[in-house]
Parts: structure tokens; sequence; C-alpha cells
């Protein structure tokens, strides 16, 4: 039931770790929710002069195919600028996992993921940035 | 001794066919293939003195008379016989239902199937521990009501319901009383006389029989049951479900139960041990694991556990050489977890980390201890990737947080 791309992701994942959320160049993305079975969180760290992807890492509270579908996006993240890492689609996760459609809903998950850290780290960076703009998809402590 | 992999420790699913039952059914197979209908001849007389010392086999291990059992397909036909042949054949005395949310799809479809047809069915919550509660129960009877349909132990949690309580209530009220009876007939005593049953559904594949027979009590005498026959043709079981008796199955039923009667005793005790070997095995080494279900009013071979801030699926995988089943459905269009969980109260977070074990008649503790051992291992693993268990190990409330869930 799972590709041996996904199951090569779960035993060995790349790219698990966090980095500290304050550092001004990490960029923080946690999409999903407990209550559905997936939570990703997603981190980049981001040059800001070529605005290049530097490193990426990740933890996914969520099935195989989430666990693969997070561990894929921090390596092709990493190395692209922020507006090429936009361009991953989740059908690029789904092809290159071989997911089934009952998993489609991990790799959206995975390209939410990548938008909102992407979402963070520019909430830092612009010059609007004085009031920190959540991202969307990120829990907010109430 | 390393244990063969994989193991099966998912009894509750299905159960391996005792040899001494194959040993049994076989002959009936071959030498002795007779319709037991055919009532010209030996085969037929052989085939139907097999019939009838298995129907006096399963009599004896829930107390009742050979006369009273149905033989059918299995429990999913029991269920169905008897909830929809009790809800046609009373149909005048009333028409309502009362269940409860955690049954067997068998029975809950069932029920809603009736309401379709103008029936009012009562799904009744459950306590913390799985039972139902017997206030609500009683309270939920109106002048209508034909029949009371609860389980005897849950396939998912392993809880024993009250089932000699609710069997009082429903004379007291002069309701029937049907018992899925399916997870606990043959692992501990059941007694359709002292537990006041009226109707109960049995099936083979749960007791080390074969797969595709089963049984369906139905009382003759305090008060005689009736019940509309689901399946019509030859009249065969006195006329309640038509259809040629399969022959080699009932026999396995019958010597199945014969084997559960004769070592329930002692196999409920070596079941509880093992149980219970593998609680301590997997609570004495993990923080934050929670048992669903009642501790207390528990099969003896069911452990339910959630393991905190890891998906129950991602689990399987990482123990991949032992079978045993989630609580979460992750693979479901819905993304719902367990609605036994979800009744329970079990808040669907913690409901998409459970994992159920079963045990059963060949397991041992060689065994036990491997898969204790795995599933430690694989949830540290795991927790070790979990965004959740850093919040958890940071202080984080992760009720307190507000997530995206659309």
């Amino acid at each position: 039931m799972y590709s041996e791309k996904v199951i090569d992701h779960y035993k060995n994942p790349r790219n698990v770790g966090s980095m500290p959320k304050n550092d001004p160049e990490v960029g923080t993305g946690m999409v999903g929710a407990p209550e559905c079975g997936d939570v990703m969180r997603l981190q980049i760290k981001v040059n800001p002069e070529t605005q290049v992807i530097e490193d990426a890492k990740f933890k996914t509270f969520g099935c195989g195919s989430a666990i693969a579908s997070s561990s894929l996006a921090t390596e092709w993240v990493k190395g692209k600028t922020i507006e090429d890492a936009l361009q991953i689609k989740n059908t690029d996760i789904v092809r290159e996992l071989s997911l089934p459609p009952v998993k489609i809903h991990c790799s959206v998950l995975a390209e939410d993921a990548i938008k909102a850290a992407i979402g963070d780290w520019k909430s830092r960076h612009s010059e609007s940035a004085s009031e920190p703009q959540a991202s969307a998809a990120s829990p907010k402590a109430e | 001794m390393a244990p063969k992999l994989p193991i099966y420790m998912d009894n509750h699913a299905t159960t391996p066919v005792d040899p001494r039952v194959v040993e049994a059914m076989l002959p009936f197979f071959t030498d002795r293939f007779g319709n037991a209908a055919s009532r010209n001849h030996s085969f037929g007389w052989t085939a139907e003195e097999a019939v009838e010392n298995a129907r006096a086999q399963i009599a004896r291990l829930i107390n009742a008379s050979p006369k009273e059992i149905i033989f059918t397909s299995g429990a999913t036909e029991s269920d169905n016989l008897a909830i929809k042949g009790v809800a046609e054949m009373y149909r005048e005395k009333g028409n309502h239902i009362i269940t409860q949310a955690t049954e067997h799809k068998a029975v809950l479809d069932t029920c809603k199937r009736l309401e379709k047809y103008g029936y009012e069915v009562t799904y009744l919550p459950v306590e913390k521990d799985g039972q139902v509660n017997l206030e609500d129960l009683e309270r939920a009877i109106t002048p209508k009501t034909i029949l009371i349909t609860i389980m005897y132990a849950n396939n998912e949690i392993g809880t024993v319901q009250p089932v000699a309580e609710i069997g009082r209530i429903a004379k007291a009220h002069n309701v029937l009383f049907h018992v899925d009876g399916v997870q606990a007939v043959g692992k501990i005593p059941v007694d359709v006389q002292k537990d006041g049953i009226h109707l109960m559904s049995i099936s083979a594949h749960k007791i080390y029989g074969p797969k595709g027979v089963g049984a369906l009590y139905v009382r003759r005498k305090n008060p005689r049951v009736q019940v509309a026959s689901q399946i019509d043709g030859g009249g065969h079981e006195r006329g309640m479900r038509s259809g040629t008796l399969n022959v080699p199955g009932i026999v396995g039923l019958g010597k199945a139960c014969e084997i559960c009667q004769e070592e329930m005793a002692t196999e409920s005790v070596r079941m509880a041990a093992l149980r219970d070997r593998l609680k301590h095995a997997i609570m004495g080494k993990l923080d934050e694991v929670y048992i669903n279900g009642s501790l207390e009013h528990r099969l003896p071979n069911n452990l339910n556990i959630s393991f905190a801030y890891v998906e129950g699926e991602s689990l399987l995988m990482g123990i991949n050489d032992v079978a045993v089943s989630s609580g979460s459905a992750c693979t479901s269009a819905t993304l719902e977890p367990s609605y036994v969980l979800k009744a329970l109260g079990v808040g669907e977070d913690l409901a998409h980390t459970s994992i159920r074990f079963g045990l059963g008649r060949f397991n041992t503790e060689e065994e036990v201890d491997y898969v204790a051992q795995r599933v430690v291992e694989t949830v540290s693993r795991l927790r070790e990737l979990s965004p959740l268990y850093d919040l958890a190990k940071e202080g984080v409330d992760l009720s307190k947080l507000s997530w995206k869930t659309d």
C-alpha cells in the first residue's frame, strides 16, 4: 500500500529537527491539526541577501505519507530561492511519492507548510513587518 | 528465542482455526459430504447427526437448549436476522429499538436501515469506560419499545457490558433483549439464562473456528421469541433461515465451542497474564500512554492504548512485522477516527494515536515481549519526529492552541 519512496522517507526521514523560531533568518510553518491526525512543522533558514533557502527542517505528526511528504518537501526547498520554492505543487509530491488518492491531503499539507514557512519568513523581512503577521495556517495561542 | 515473524495480535478481527477444529471438519468435505436436509439416505442422516451434535456443543457453552440455535453465515447475518426479524415480527407491538453508540456496524447499520422503514432507534451514549448507563437505558424504554440490542463485549476496547442487569431491565419492561455475543462467547462465561438474553449472535471465526459460519440463539421458553425470516427458501432452521446448511462449517463451530468450554477457565487466565505483561512492558517504558476502555470490566485478551503525539497509522508502519489494528482512520475519506473511541469521549487527537492489541490462544510470552519492544522503539522514534511532542515538552497545552481545521 506504500510506495518504496514513502517507505524510504518514513524509515530515513531527511532533515528532521528544529531551528530557533525567533531567529530572524528562520521561517516556521505549522499546518494541520491533531484532531485531523496530521500536523506538520516545516522550518526554513533563508539567506536575506540571495533569498535562497539554505537549510530546512521538519517534524511531522501523521501517517507515513504525511511524514514522507514533509521529508521530501525539505529536500526540495533546500537550495531553492523562496520564489522557486513557492512553485512546488502538491501534485509534484503526489507524483514523486506515488501517493494514492486517499493520501493526497498529505501532499496538500506539505505544500501548505512550505507556503506557511515562507509566509512567516517574509512577514519578518518585509518593511511592514513591524506588526508580526501570523501565518494564516499557524496555530495561535488563544 | 526469537519469535517467528510476522506476529498475529489482531484476534478481535479474526482468529486462526484451531488444528483440532480443522481435524473435526475435514471428513465433512469429502466422505461425509451429505446434505443435512436429505432425509432419505445415510449421507443425509450422517450430516444431520453432525449438525445436531454441533447444535448441542454450542448450546452447552451458553446454557441454552440445542433447539434454540439457528445456524447462519456469521454474526453479521445473525445480527440482521435478530434485529430485522424481531422488528418485522413485533411490528404491531411497537416500532422502537434501543441500542448504543459503540455497537458493531452490523447492529448500527441494521438499525439505520430500519429507521428508513419507519422504526425509531435510540442510540444510547456510553460512559467513559464504555459501559452503557443503566438508568439511561431504563429511561429510554417507551410503550413502543420492542427490542434492546446491546453487545456483550466491545470489539475495539474490550469493555464488557452489565448484561445481566440489562436482561433484568428488559424482562421488567417486557422488551426483548438481543446481544451481539461475538467477542464474549468462548472468552468469558456467557449464560443466556442468568443473563436474561432472548437472542444472541455468535461467530465461529472469532473463537478459532472457520469463517462464514455463525449462529443465532433464539429463546423458545419464557418467553418464546419469534423472528421473521430474512432469507426465504426451503424452510431450514425451523423456517427462520433457509439455505442448505454449511455442514463442515457448523461442525467447526461446534468443535470450537466445545474447546472453548473445556479451556476457558485456564485460557482466560493465560490471556489476562499475557495482556498485563504487554501493558506493563509498554507502560513501564513510555510516558503519556493511555488505556482506552474499562480496566475492570474488560475482555482478558484486549488492550487498547493511545500513544499520545504519535499517529496510529505511522506506528503500524513502524511495527510492520506485527499485526495489530489502529483506531486511526487516516485512509478513510472523512479522516474520522474510531467512532467507538469518540463515543467514550476520547479526544480526536488521542483517538488518532490508538492501537488495539487482540491476544489469542496461540500468542506466546516471547511474542508479547517482542511486540512490546517494537512498540516502545517505534513510539520513541516517532515522538522524536513529532512536533506535538516537542510542544508538549515545552509545556504548551495543545488543547489551548487554535488549529486551522478545514
